[in-house]
Parts: C-alpha cells; sequence; structure tokens
C-alpha cells in the first residue's frame, strides 16, 4: 500500500506536464466568444429609453430579422460608431438599442449630437442584458435572425468597413 | 562595457554552478571530504557572481545604455530613476535574472551561514541547489540573453509599460521573487535529506528559518501585489483569481502547510515523508507559476511578451526538477521511517488536519485555474472566476480558520477532548456576540457565508491571544507571540474581506460639476477637471469634494495619457479612513461636460492589508525567536562538550 502510494505525487506531475506541455503545442485562440451564438436570444424586455421611441418588447421583434445594438451615451467608440448606424438604418437594416447604464437625458442628447440609427432603444440600468446574452462590454452588436437565434456577435464598434457585411448578415438571417 | 562584464560574470555562475554540482556529486559519491569541502566557497562565489550579473544590468538600466535591446524595449531616457531601475525586472529576461540572482544568494546564504545540518547532508543541499541554478542559467544565456546588444542604437527606448510605473513594481516582485528562491531553498534540503537519508528533528530546525524566511517574504509580496492592483487597476477589486495571482498563492499555500508540518517535525518527530513531500511541492509550484506566466498558454492580466520556446524550455526545467525530485521521493520514501505516532486528539493531529484542508485549497486553486486548458482539451472556451473559487476555497477555508482557533489549544502529543472545550469558552462568547450584533444591526441583510466569516473572524481575534493569556509576556519565546500576530492577523484579514463583500456600496454615475452623487455615508460633489502634467505623462485630473457629516476632504482621480508607450490608465484617488476606504475613479467625458465618475465606500476593506501584514510579522518574530532558540542550544551543546 504505502509502495503504490509514494509513487502518486509523481503521476499527478506527470498528468499535469503532459497536459500543460499540450497546452503550450496547441495553436493560441485568444477571442471571447458569446457561448450563445447559435442560441435563441433570453427573452428580452426593456423600457423606453427616450420619449417618442419605443423600448426592446420581445413579442415585437418576433419573426424577421436585426441588429441589437449594445451601447451608451458615456461610451467613447459609440459616438465614432453612430453615423455607421445610421448608415445601416438607411440601408434598411433594423437596429434595436440597449442602453446600459444611462439616464434618458444623456441619451438623447447623444442621438441628437451623434445620429440616431435605432428604431428602437431599451434601458438597461443594471447591465442585466449584458450579463444575459454574455456581451464583454459596450459598443457590442449581436446579429439576431428571424427565428430569434443569435447569429453573429461583432465585439467593439462598428467601422464603416463592417457595416456591408452586418447588413448581409442580417439579410442572410430570414 | 558592464553589459559585457554582466555577461562574463553571468558565464562564470553557470561555470561554477556545474562545478558546485560536480564537486557534490563526486563528494558524495566517492565520500571525499576533501572535495565536499570545495562547495562552500563555490557556492558562495557562485552566489556573488550572479548578484554581480544582476547589478551590472540594474548600472544598464540607470545609464540608459540604448545599446542594450533589453534597455531600449523597456526603457526610456524620460522616467524617472525608479523606474528605470525598476525597469530592469519589469521584463522577462531582467526578471529571470533577478529570479538567478537570489537563486545564487540563496545558495551562498546557505553556504555561509548553515551551521545546524550535518556536512554529507549539506553538501547534498547545495548540490541540489547547483542543479537547479544551472538549468536557469542555461535559460537565460541560451534563450532570455538579457544582456545583448542592438545595432545600430536607437536613439532613445520605447518605454515601460505605465502600470508598471508605480513604487508598487519596485518591491513587489523582487519580494516575491526572494519567497519563491527561499522556497528553492527548501526544495534543496528536501532533495539533499532524500539523498542522505536524514529526515530528522535536526533537519527540520535547519529547514524551519529558510521556510519561515521564505513564508514571510510571499506573504508580504502577495500582500503588496493586492494592494498594488487594488489601487492601479482601477477596478476597486483586491484579489481577481487570475492564473498570475493563483501562481503566488499556491506557493504561498504549501509553504504554510509546509511551516506547520515542519513544526510537527522538530517538536515531535512525526510527519516525516509528508514534510519532505511539501517542500518539494512548495517550489514545485513556485516553478508551475513561473511556467505558467512566461509561456502564455493561460490568458492573464500580468503576462509577458510570449515565446514559446521559452515555455518549452522552461517546462523542461520544471519537468527535470520536480520529475527528478518526485520521483527520488517515490524511490526513498520508502526508506523513511515512519516517525513518532500521536493521539487523535492532539496539537499534531490539529496540524495534519491544518495540512490536509491547506491541500485541498491548494487542489482547488489549481484545478481552478488549469481547468480552462482542460476544457480546451474538449474543444470548449472557458474562463475559470471568483465563483467557482469562492465556493469552492471559501467554506474549506472557513474550516480552517476554526481551527486555526482551536489548533494553538491544544497540548502536544496527548489531549482532553473536554479541556480543549474549555478552553475556547471565551473565543465561542466572543464569536457569538459578534452574531449577535450583526443580526441586530444587519437582520438577515448578509450572505450567510460572510455572516459567518465575520462571526468566526471576531472568535478568532480572541482566540489567537488565549496562548499568551495568564504567561509572562516578557519571558514568552517570540516563537509565540509569532504564532499569536500572525493568527490574529487570519482573522484581521478575514474581517476585512467578508466586510469588503458584504458592505461595499458602488455608485457609477455621469457627473456633472456642481452635481452631488451619494456612495454609502458620503456625499461627492465634482468641483471641475483640470490638465495637468507629469514627468512623462500629462493627464486630466478631476477635483471631487467629498463630505461625511461635517468632515470634508478632496480627492484626485485622473486619467492619465502616456506618450511612450501611448496608454492611457486611470489613477484612483482614494480616501482612508479608520473605518475604511473611499475610492473614486475618473472616466471619459461624455462630450456635453460630463464625466464617468466611479465611487465605492468600502467598510473596513484596509484589514485585508493590515491583516497580511500581521501575518508576515508574526512570521518575522518566530524566524527571530528561531535563528535565538538555534544559537542557545548550539552554545549550550558547546558548553556540554567542552
Amino acid at each position: 500500500m504505502r509502495r503504490a502510494i509514494v509513487w502518486v505525487p509523481l503521476a499527478s506531475f506527470a498528468l499535469l506536464f503532459a497536459l500543460v506541455g499540450w497546452g503550450l503545442m496547441r495553436p493560441a485562440d485568444r477571442t471571447v466568444r458569446s457561448e450563445l451564438i447559435g442560441q435563441e436570444l433570453p427573452e428580452l424586455n426593456l423600457p423606453a429609453m427616450v420619449p417618442g421611441k419605443p423600448g426592446v418588447s420581445a413579442a415585437a421583434l418576433k419573426g424577421r430579422p436585426y441588429l441589437l445594438n449594445i451601447f451608451a451615451s458615456w461610451c467613447v467608440p459609440c459616438v465614432a460608431e453612430a453615423p455607421q448606424l445610421v448608415r445601416l438604418r438607411a440601408m434598411g437594416v433594423p437596429v434595436v438599442g440597449v442602453a446600459v447604464r444611462d439616464t434618458s437625458d444623456a441619451v438623447r442628447a447623444f442621438l441628437a449630437r451623434h445620429g440616431d440609427g435605432y428604431s428602437a432603444i431599451g434601458s438597461d440600468t443594471a447591465s442585466r442584458v449584458q450579463l444575459a446574452i454574455g456581451s464583454s462590454g459596450v459598443p457590442e452588436t449581436f446579429v439576431v435572425d428571424a427565428g430569434g437565434r443569435i447569429a453573429l456577435q461583432h465585439v467593439g464598434d462598428v467601422r464603416a468597413d463592417d457595416v456591408d457585411a452586418l447588413a448581409a448578415a442580417v439579410r442572410g438571417g430570414r | 562595457m558592464i553589459a559585457e562584464f554582466g555577461l562574463a560574470a553571468l558565464w562564470l555562475a553557470a561555470a561554477l554552478a556545474a562545478l558546485q554540482l560536480a564537486a557534490a556529486a563526486i563528494g558524495l559519491d566517492r565520500a571525499r571530504a576533501d572535495v565536499a569541502a570545495a562547495v562552500r566557497p563555490v557556492a558562495a562565489a557562485q552566489g556573488l557572481l550572479a548578484v554581480l550579473a544582476m547589478l551590472a544590468l540594474m548600472a544598464v538600466f540607470a545609464n540608459s545604455d540604448m545599446t542594450v535591446r533589453l534597455v531600449v524595449e523597456n526603457s526610456h531616457s524620460a522616467k524617472p530613476m525608479l523606474y528605470k531601475l525598476a525597469g530592469a525586472w519589469g521584463n522577462h529576461e531582467g526578471s529571470m535574472l533577478l529570479w538567478v540572482a537570489f537563486l545564487g544568494a540563496g545558495g551562498a546564504a546557505v553556504a555561509l551561514l548553515e551551521r545546524r545540518l550535518d556536512e554529507r547532508s549539506l553538501t547534498a543541499t547545495l548540490g541540489a541547489q547547483a542543479a537547479i541554478a544551472l538549468g536557469f542559467y542555461a535559460f537565460l544565456l541560451f534563450a532570455s540573453n538579457p544582456f545583448a546588444r542592438v545595432w545600430p542604437a536607437p536613439a532613445d527606448g520605447l518605454g515601460l509599460n505605465p502600470i508598471l510605473q508605480d513604487p508598487g513594481l519596485a518591491f513587489h516582485p523582487p519580494t516575491l521573487y526572494a519567497g519563491y528562491v527561499g522556497l528553492s531553498v527548501a526544495f534543496s534540503f528536501a532533495v539533499g535529506a532524500l539523498v542522505t537519508g536524514r529526515v530528522d528533528p535536526a533537519f527540520a530546525r535547519a529547514m524551519r528559518p529558510w521556510v519561515l524566511g521564505a513564508w514571510v517574504l510571499l506573504t508580504l509580496g502577495i500582500t503588496a501585489g493586492s494592494y498594488w492592483a487594488y489601487y492601479e487597476l482601477g477596478w476597486g477589486g483586491w484579489w481577481f483569481w487570475d492564473p498570475v495571482e493563483n501562481a503566488s498563492l499556491m506557493p504561498w499555500l504549501a509553504a504554510t502547510a509546509l511551516l506547520h508540518s515542519v513544526s510537527v517535525l522538530a517538536a515531535r518527530d512525526g510527519l516525516r515523508a509528508w514534510t519532505v513531500m511539501l517542500a518539494v511541492v512548495a517550489f514545485s509550484m513556485s516553478m508551475v507559476g513561473t511556467f505558467l506566466v512566461r509561456s502564455g498558454i493561460l490568458t492573464s492580466v500580468h503576462a509577458f511578451a510570449v515565446d514559446p520556446r521559452r515555455g518549452a524550455f522552461i517546462l523542461a526545467l520544471l519537468g527535470l526538477y520536480v520529475g527528478g525530485a518526485l520521483a527520488l521521493f517515490a524511490a526513498r520514501a520508502g526508506s523513511v521511517r515512519g516517525g513518532a505516532t500521536f493521539d487523535p486528539v492532539s496539537r499534531e493531529a490539529g496540524l495534519v488536519a491544518n495540512n490536509l484542508l491547506l491541500s485541498v485549497i491548494l487542489g482547488v486553486v489549481l484545478i481552478g485555474t488549469l481547468y480552462p486548458l482542460v476544457a480546451a482539451g474538449f474543444g470548449v472556451q472557458l474562463s475559470v472566476g471568483p465563483p467557482f473559487f469562492n465556493r469552492a476555497a471559501g467554506p474549506v477555508a472557513l474550516v480552517l480558520v476554526v481551527l486555526t482557533a482551536i489548533g494553538p489549544l491544544v497540548r502536544w502529543r496527548r489531549d482532553d477532548a473536554g479541556a480543549v472545550g474549555g478552553r475556547l469558552g471565551a473565543p465561542v462568547a466572543a464569536a457569538s456576540l459578534s452574531a449577535a450584533g450583526l443580526f441586530a444591526f444587519n437582520g438577515f441583510g448578509v450572505a450567510p457565508l460572510l455572516f459567518l466569516s465575520l462571526s468566526l473572524a471576531a472568535g478568532l481575534v480572541v482566540a489567537s491571544v488565549l496562548p499568551l493569556w495568564g504567561r509572562r509576556l516578557r519571558r514568552t519565546p517570540l516563537n509565540l507571540w509569532g504564532m499569536a500576530v500572525a493568527h490574529l492577523g487570519v482573522a484581521v484579514a478575514l474581517a476585512g474581506m467578508a466586510s469588503d463583500a458584504a458592505f461595499t456600496r458602488e455608485t457609477l454615475v455621469a457627473a456633472a460639476p456642481g452635481i452631488p452623487a451619494r456612495v454609502g455615508p458620503f456625499v461627492v460633489t465634482l468641483d471641475g477637471v483640470i490638465p495637468r502634467i507629469g514627468e512623462n505623462w500629462s493627464a486630466v485630473e478631476a477635483r471631487l469634494s467629498v463630505a461625511r457629516g461635517d468632515s470634508e476632504w478632496v480627492l484626485r482621480p485622473q486619467q492619465r495619457y502616456f506618450s511612450d508607450p501611448p496608454t492611457t490608465t486611470s489613477e484612483s484617488a482614494i480616501l482612508t479612513r479608520p473605518d475604511g476606504q473611499l475610492y473614486a475613479v475618473v472616466g471619459r467625458p461624455d462630450g456635453q461636460g460630463r464625466w464617468q465618475l466611479r465611487l465605492w465606500w468600502k467598510p473596513f476593506v484596509t484589514f485585508i492589508w493590515a491583516g497580511g501584514t500581521l501575518i508576515a510579522l508574526g512570521g518575522a518574530l518566530s524566524l527571530v525567536g528561531r535563528l535565538r532558540g538555534g544559537r542557545a542550544r548550539r552554545r549550550f551543546d558547546a558548553a556540554a562538550t567542552a
């Protein structure tokens, strides 16, 4: 018994050694992907952020693809992103916004200043949506297909070069 | 010229390490005392040369010698002198050189100072130390030469990561490294004892000061690192369960277990094989930690520039040393006799339980740290965070806290369970009082685990000083004082952690000047934002008026922009009061005169680091006590044989 036990540490170490050795040889992939890609979007119902624009309601969004954009008026990359969202809207792509930890006045001023590409904006004061869909920060954009599934995740601001690909992804999501 | 001198010193040190290993092997194998006699002086010379190489690198950094590649890549002539010097170890090559300098110095210290161990075991120990050093010299010379030149020399350097431009960097890594390397001495002692087969109380008494010293440094390093991350990263957290933090925690856990088991071996001649095993594990964990940081196989905020070839090199060293030591252990453990036995109710039994619980926590941390790698093997990408570690390690740690309270009140060899229960009256009363007080103020508002933590902390405060009760304090041995202070530190740190988790208040506002925001008992008003210029940065600085009752303060958090390399950092502003800290971070402007402002009120959070410091102080007191005790014992022996 004792004879066998003294080899346990060496055996455990050999296992550890094999594991990290394999980890070292493996090509590194460091991008963080939402585990929810391909899965159904959790049911979102958020109050309206600004007057005159609806909030997010799961019932109203059923049956057609759209872009879900997580943003905030206090987020600087969101400022750079705003004109691209306006372009997407002009191309007929519905953009649904979720404003994170924000106030109505601030969002209204943000839209007036940087452009408004949103067909609806919900207010998420406690970052619940971010937690629910595995978003890692603002801004972040998801393509949701007609079946309500998350088809694509775009981390960071939407640049001019991304617009066509995102529009195509939404059109392909019917 | 200085760079070449450093490189030459490094080569010479490597040659001496080879000589030291060969002399030790021949001395032991052929029983040649004359050859073995060379080991001590060679070890001392090797340590001296390794330290000289490190000093040469620091000189090169101090002079901003832009013909040295490492300086170009990690320094800039406009940097303040402190960060030029600290820049010498704020990168891969330099930190490895610091590591071998400590390794060499550790071996030299053993060679010059160790008088308790028998000559054969000492020779084996220094041989093992030389073997470790040799591998790391090879790593430096063949894969990470810190003194490499660059031609043609650029006009100036690329600068140091601004997060690292902080007094914390000047002290945090060297302290931790000294701790890791102190554990290498314990490792060498264990290997030496396995080679000569002498695992006895004399061996334990000889090894104990080294373990204590390493443990004190590790404790200080981890405490300082935690505070550094807390104020520098601007996230308001003090521990993130990041792989690199875990890499420093795992050797500490093993060293803590070793510290306690070595006491059993020294006092009662028990736990022989286990103690040797722990000494091997403790240093192995520091090597695993080094490997995890350097190889980049786990994603971490601490990651160094990643180079898989270097990772493979360290992995090979890891396999050689740890695998070799464990194989030696397996082959020789049979020859280590069982040692003395003890009663289920005794100090020894308590220390065994302490060791088991620490091992469980170590296992949890190790598994949690490596699990993402295992999961990657099955094609799943995930990260393991605080929810796992807190839930898996938290309850075990609380059981350990209970044991910390009970253990010192139990006698060696055999005790009566009823009598031990009687001694626990006061701590139990303190814990109950604290629980009742918490309930009266907060009802069920505090999570159960935190509620329990706060109550247990109160109990441990009383229990930790009980061993001093009724003694004449001036005649109490220092190591007893050390134990009481260290255990008190555990209670204080636990109280701080639980209080931070239970009572922290957070506010995130887009602040317009003049509009007050509330966080906890404070009212915070943004007075305005002004530009500031520093030695190598520019910043926007918010002026915050803070009021609580009639008292008022001003806080000035900054957003700093560094130009070499271009980076932004948040410099938090912290208001420290006796009952906690107000932590303020200023973020980005929204373009309409408002600023993102993040405020935390953290009651008694300072207890965490005060506790850590007390733990280290306790260790230091014990160390002094043991060293004095050892000298007195030798004088007594000398007088008896004279």
